[in-house]
């Protein structure tokens, strides 16, 4: 796709604004919007600017790349916009920054996050050899040919001590199921959705295209993600690219291995947990029941839910490369700020995420609100693995 | 016209809001120059984004002291063009102040301050007070409720209560020399806000004046009772010449909530028709059937084949008549182009029919469909009628086509004896030829007085 492909379609929006809201207006759920509150940072607003930017009444500025790159292509303008071309907002904001990365007009730090997963295949030039490391200690083996799933953990899963934490909860349930799996380690690559998703599509291709090379090399059929991201992309844009892979998140692959047995989870203790949805497997995949089903399949769990659930969920601002460029992050209005706060109104003891991006934002956001005494970020894997363990210690 | 001394002012905003809510950014400057009106854009020097009545003062002061026009702005979803500077200066976006202050369930009351939306405040009353109601005008959630009240709206199943002009208790305004006036009963206290009172009304000084006489930080409305039950009877005719008797006939039994008419050549079986809504409330589905036996009544023994009747409005129709919101924006979007421009005129019922045909013509002509939205107000005092000239903002020549026909129906209007409704410049100015030229300077000195910089959205509401 280009922007071009959307010039029948770009003019058409309002700026009416229904696309700022939750579906029953409780609150603005558009994250930039919410933060920032000037009409450009809204989608209505990016669109206008995009279309601008085509007829040259506009030119690529600094400012401009800041107001797309803000966007955490959280797809709340997707859900609530009430006109057929609303699927092709979030398209037109992702073909606006590709826009922008060719007149090389994009924020530094997304220029830095291109640069560093072209050199090192990751956000933060951590080596590529490390990649793995962090699976020995949880024992989880290489993916080998013949394997029923491929573990596919993804950057941060690899790299931040916090998230190799929920790779490894992860992990070892799936050696508890006795399911024949392996991740890629130092032969894992990103997967691209975030590429994609902030404008650098030549990268994203060459990214796409490596990893499904890599995939049929191994013989892989089925594949299961830490994260959302990863599975949107593998699931819904490899395809175009040749990489036809049976894709589940691993909240699916648990709840089918919780529901036939395989998985057996005693009681655990009684926590009261909120679950956060990720924008990429709620809104972008219509993934809202299997987390939730698996969460209450634990006894003692008490699934309490936030004001804004399921499709009306608030993004925690990572989405769009946000947990790296940071555009949206910091005080009191920044997205995971809101969203802890939000939580901890429940009076959940433990926000339960299924995303390694959540983690790493909603972890920083109850810190950022002294929560962090208070209420715990847990993997749903985590929960499960704690409710297993706890009974097997007695 | 740029902005002279354009550095020492920026510092002043900045010194006030910080930098984040003072933008003098092309792309900010962009997008509050252009509305989704057929307008031309109008070139803006600043965006603000004030969050407290002090910051506004600072503002005003600042401004007040180098000359420097203001805009006040809500959503700028009024589609008419005015919140877009005609002399260029500062827009002030209220969006930021956007509390609900207070609701007083038994004075029935919601004090809020000028950037809360409509959206906000339906949810907070549906979750908090769901036996109370705001009146809720056909624009989306993100209109603001006193952008609204400014301009003098009209809302969905509420307009037996009037405009939303009407419904104001009383505002608090930071006038255009940095002063705070309160009007109705908070003139006596700040923690009155229940009604105007027999005071002398000075809230009148800022509702239609399109933001020329002051900036309104914070504004009591009145919230009435949500009925239980809810339900609507439709009337079809082919004739707009009985369309008045029939809807006399109605508001005289006093059981409708609300009437409204529709007309439109779009889908192909409305054409031809006119529609009438009349939606009945109660507390009981007794009291709903004996309403509704009322309205059946009027066209059965009084119009009998003239007029067909529907007890049961089809089910979609229903659902879209009944959201509230209501999706004006769906008839917006028929030439699929984003744009949308509309004439609000202000009219007896008698002339309805021919503002009916007389309208078809100028739609025609100007190569468009007509699309008719008429509001029964206050029981059957007067009647909203609007007329519908949604475009594509990719093709000029539709541009050109909806604003011409604005333009023409403005003056069918005023030719008519209607008053158009939150007038566009051009309106304005045919307005006031036709308006008591004592009262015109009336009004001239009463800005003077209040805005004697002349910096409050200067161009309207004068003459060349």
């Amino acid at each position: 796709m280009a922007l071009d492909d959307f010039k029948d379609v770009i003019h058409r929006c309002f700026r009416c604004g229904y696309c700022k809201f939750t579906s029953n207006y409780t609150d603005f759920n558009c994250p930039p919007y919410n933060k920032f509150r000037l009409e450009t940072f809204s989608p209505g607003g990016r669109m206008w600017l995009i279309r601008a930017m085509m007829l040259k009444d506009i030119e690529p500025s600094q400012h401009l790349a800041d107001i797309l790159y803000s966007c955490t292509m959280c797809a709340n303008c997707v859900e609530e916009c009430r006109f057929k071309f609303h699927d092709d907002i979030v398209d037109i904001i992702m073909e606006g920054k590709a826009s922008l990365v060719e007149s090389g007009m994009v924020p530094p730090t997304a220029r830095d996050f291109f640069k560093n997963i072209y050199l090192s295949g990751n956000p933060w030039k951590e080596p590529q050899q490390k990649r793995g490391d962090w699976a020995r200690h949880y024992g989880i083996p290489v993916y080998k040919p013949g394997d029923e799933y491929l573990y596919y953990v993804g950057c941060i899963g690899s790299y931040d001590q916090r998230v190799q934490k929920m790779a490894g909860a992860f992990g070892q349930l799936l050696l508890r199921a006795g399911l024949s799996f392996g991740i890629l380690g130092e032969d894992e690559y990103c997967d691209g959705n975030e590429v994609l998703m902030m404008g650098e599509q030549g990268l994203f291709e060459y990214l796409a295209q490596k990893n499904i090379e890599l995939f049929k090399e191994r013989r892989v059929n089925k594949i299961v993600t830490l994260s959302p991201h990863a599975y949107n992309v593998m699931r819904n844009k490899y395809p175009r690219l040749g990489g036809d892979f049976e894709v589940v998140h691993y909240t699916e692959l648990l709840k089918e291995l919780i529901s036939s047995g395989r998985l057996k989870v005693p009681g655990g203790r009684k926590i009261k947990v909120t679950y956060h949805d990720p924008c990429f497997l709620g809104r972008w995949n219509s993934i809202y029941d299997e987390p939730r089903e698996v969460l209450e399949s634990v006894d003692g769990v008490e699934l309490v839910e936030m004001r804004r659930n399921r499709e009306n969920a608030f993004c925690c601002g990572g989405g769009g490369g946000n947990f790296y460029t940071d555009i949206i992050g910091g005080g009191e209005s920044s997205p995971s700020r809101i969203r802890v706060r939000e939580a901890a109104d429940t009076g959940a003891d433990i926000i339960a995420v299924a995303c390694p991006t959540c983690m790493t934002m909603i972890e920083d956001g109850l810190k950022g609100e002294d929560l962090d005494e208070k209420i715990m970020c847990n993997d749903i894997s985590e929960i499960v693995l704690d409710a297993i363990t706890s009974a097997e210690e007695g | 016209m740029p902005v002279k001394d354009g550095n020492s002012l920026y510092a002043g905003l900045t010194d006030i809001l910080g930098q984040e809510f003072v933008s003098k950014e092309p792309e900010e400057l962009y997008i509050y120059s252009r509305d989704s009106s057929a307008n031309p854009p109008r070139p803006v020097d600043y965006v603000v984004m004030p969050s407290s009545v002090e910051e506004v003062q600072a503002i005003v002061k600042l401004a007040s002291s180098k000359g420097i026009p203001l805009i006040p702005m809500g959503a700028a979803l009024n589609l008419e063009g005015l919140t877009l500077p005609l002399k260029g200066g500062i827009v002030v976006d209220m969006r930021r102040m956007d509390k609900i202050i207070e609701v007083s369930e038994m004075d029935r009351y919601a004090l809020v301050e000028a950037g809360v939306s409509q959206g906000k405040l339906i949810s907070y009353l549906e979750e908090k007070y769901p036996m109370l109601q705001h009146s809720v005008p056909d624009a989306p959630p993100s209109a603001t409720v006193a952008g609204s009240c400014l301009i003098c709206g009209y809302g969905h199943l509420s307009t037996n209560y009037g405009t939303h002009a009407e419904m104001v208790n009383g505002l608090e305004v930071v006038l255009p020399t940095g002063e705070i006036l309160r009007t109705g009963s908070a003139m006596l206290s700040t923690s009155l806000w229940f009604g105007r009172g027999s005071l002398p009304d000075l809230t009148g000084l800022f509702l239609g004046w399109l933001g020329t006489t002051g900036i309104v930080t914070k504004l009591s409305i009145r919230l009435y009772p949500r009925p239980p039950i809810r339900d609507m009877v439709i009337y079809m005719m082919q004739d707009s010449s009985i369309v008045p008797d029939v809807v006399y006939r109605i508001t005289h039994t006093e059981v409708a909530e609300d009437v409204s008419i529709v007309g439109q050549e779009r889908p192909e079986w409305m054409k031809g028709y006119q529609i009438i809504a009349a939606y009945v409330s109660a507390h009981t589905e007794k009291e709903l059937d004996l309403k509704k036996s009322y309205l059946k009544r009027i066209s059965k023994e009084e119009f009998k084949s003239k007029v067909s009747f529907m007890e049961e409005a089809p089910g979609e129709l229903k659902e879209q008549f009944m959201e509230l919101p209501f999706f004006a924006t769906k008839v917006a979007d028929w030439k699929k182009g984003g744009g949308f421009e509309y004439v609000g005129a202000i009219m007896p019922i008698d002339t309805l029919p021919e503002a009916w045909e007389k309208g078809i013509d100028i739609a025609h002509r100007f190569d468009m469909l007509y699309s008719y939205a008429i509001r029964v107000v206050e029981g059957g005092h007067h009647v909203l009628f609007t007329y519908s000239y949604p475009f594509n903002r990719a093709d000029e020549v539709s541009m050109h086509n909806a604003l011409s026909a604005l333009k023409e129906t403005q003056k069918l209007s005023l030719a008519l004896g209607a008053i158009p409704w939150k007038p566009e410049v051009d309106g304005q100015k045919e307005i006031i030829k036709k308006m008591d030229k004592g009262t015109f300077k009336l009004m001239q000195r009463i800005r003077k007085l209040l805005d004697p910089g002349g910096i409050m959205n200067p161009g309207n509401w004068e003459v060349d």
